[in-house]
């Protein structure tokens, strides 16, 4: 392992990309951050624009008008970048499975890192998927 | 012998490695005093240099729009005016390396790294960068008139000496305009850093990182370092003109270390116990405000000249 992919490791900034989601997922995304969790701890921070992320936390189920956005955004994305996915609906499109709307999972659209379950996953969860994609990453189980 | 003594003052000490060095710690220190003041664990002591390291090995991506060029040129001008600045500072204190007029040499390269942020942001060709750029332009109109007023007091105070010895001396803080002239130097270094509530041109809520937003990689990393250097050179610049100065014999060294750390406490305090203003509110402060304090101090202390009133 390199030493840019180690610092990676210890600096993963996010992105948080909402594709349709019911808020739910978002909002605990964003408990993440709060004192309770803080994972500042382990250098992961919000990033701003899509060009300064590492990681792209994608919640909802890929709608047909953000499901072209989020390809794109994807690609603007500088390389490594890796994608999560956060919640039911990212992971195999939840309720929507069935709508018209959302034809596609977000694995089918973009390659996935990492998957996180729950709807909406707790807190916990989304940060052990997190440290599940460092440990991915690093080359371990 | 003297080209090496030259070489290592500016690349090791305390030129630019030194320099790096303290202003990744001054940094951490930001982060985690933030962290704390919100009742969390904050990050890692080397979490700055691993973010430096991580962006140097990223994919740098050059926009279509812009100008390639200008774009990839503008972090280096901000980190060479800034560095500059810094190894200015540390060095006239060590060997006695001040000439005349070295203070205004000084006040010119700061404006620097902020118009690297303005000519990057509009090398970019993105909007919302365009956007971050006007309100950069904007915010360096306000605070550089107070900034100069209050330089130009400390430049009165210490009988019209125009270099960093001489201004080192003088003892401006010992009065009531020192002391004004100190606390409006806080706030426009407040805004030269981009903090908050002065963080109008990087807001990232509203315009998504504003100038930086299209900074990937290498580049970035370079704008990360410009900012952990001026965390440095601010502070160590407020202490050289309006707080006694730099000296490195004995205890002095202590009571630098000191004042520094007051400063950088008094600039995350404030950082963290302000919302964001806007842009038209912050022209307010800075031309109304404190440029109008500015002033006022200036005339006491010419009043406290004239009279012979030492304490003004
Ligand atoms: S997974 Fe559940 S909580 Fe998350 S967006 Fe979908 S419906 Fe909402």
């Amino acid at each position: 392992m390199t030493l840019t992919t180690k610092a990676l490791l210890k600096s993963l900034w996010v992105f948080h990309l909402s594709t349709g989601s019911c808020n739910n997922c978002d909002i605990e995304v964003l408990d993440c951050l709060t004192p309770r969790h803080d994972v500042e701890r382990f250098g992961i921070k919000l990033a701003g624009s899509i060009r300064h992320a590492d990681v792209l936390l994608v919640t909802g189920s890929c709608n047909r008008k953000s499901a072209a956005l989020l390809q794109k955004l994807y690609k603007e994305a500088p390389q490594p970048c890796f994608v999560v996915a956060i919640g039911e609906c990212s992971l195999s499109r939840g309720i929507f499975i069935h709508s018209y709307n959302c034809p596609q999972p977000l694995d089918a659209l973009v390659p996935v890192s990492a998957y996180i379950p729950g709807c909406p996953p707790k807190p916990e969860a989304i940060i052990s998927g997190v440290l599940k994609l460092i440990r991915k990453v690093k080359g371990k189980r | 012998m003297d080209v090496l003594f030259t070489g290592l003052y500016v690349l090791v000490f305390p030129g630019f490695l030194t320099i790096l060095v303290l202003g990744f710690f001054s940094s951490w220190i930001e982060r985690k005093v933030t962290a704390r003041v919100q009742y969390r664990k904050g990050p890692p002591l080397l979490q700055p240099v691993y973010d430096v390291v991580k962006l140097l090995g990223k994919e740098t991506i050059l926009p279509k729009r812009g100008n390639p060029f200008v774009f990839a040129a503008a972090p280096l001008l901000g980190l060479a005016s800034s560095s500059i600045v810094a190894v200015m500072l540390m060095i006239q204190p060590l060997v006695a390396s001040s000439f005349v007029g070295d203070l205004i040499v000084v006040v010119y390269l700061l404006t620097l790294p902020s118009l690297a942020l303005v000519i990057g942001g509009a090398a970019s060709g993105n909007p919302l960068a365009s956007q971050g750029v006007s309100r950069e332009i904007k915010l360096m109109l306000g605070y550089e008139l107070p900034f100069l007023i209050v330089v130009a007091l400390a430049v009165y105070k210490a009988g019209f000496r125009i270099d960093l010895e001489g201004l080192s001396g003088a003892s401006a803080p010992l009065s009531v305009s020192g002391v004004i002239a100190f606390i409006i130097a806080l706030f426009c270094v407040q805004a030269k850093l981009g903090f908050p509530p002065f963080d109008v041109a990087e807001a990232e809520t509203e315009i998504m990182s504003g100038t930086y937003i299209e900074y990937s990689g290498p580049l970035l990393a370079v704008f990360k370092i410009t900012q952990a250097v001026l965390l440095f050179t601010l502070p160590v610049f407020l202490i050289t003109v309006f707080w006694g100065g730099i000296r490195f014999v004995g205890l002095d060294i202590f009571w630098f270390a000191l004042k520094y750390v007051v400063i950088l406490v008094l600039i995350i305090v404030i950082k963290n116990t302000n919302p964001r203003i806007r842009i038209d509110q912050a022209l307010k402060f800075f031309w109304g405000f404190c440029a109008g304090a500015a002033a006022a101090a200036f005339g006491l202390a010419v009043a406290g000249n004239v009279f012979g009133i030492a304490w003004l």
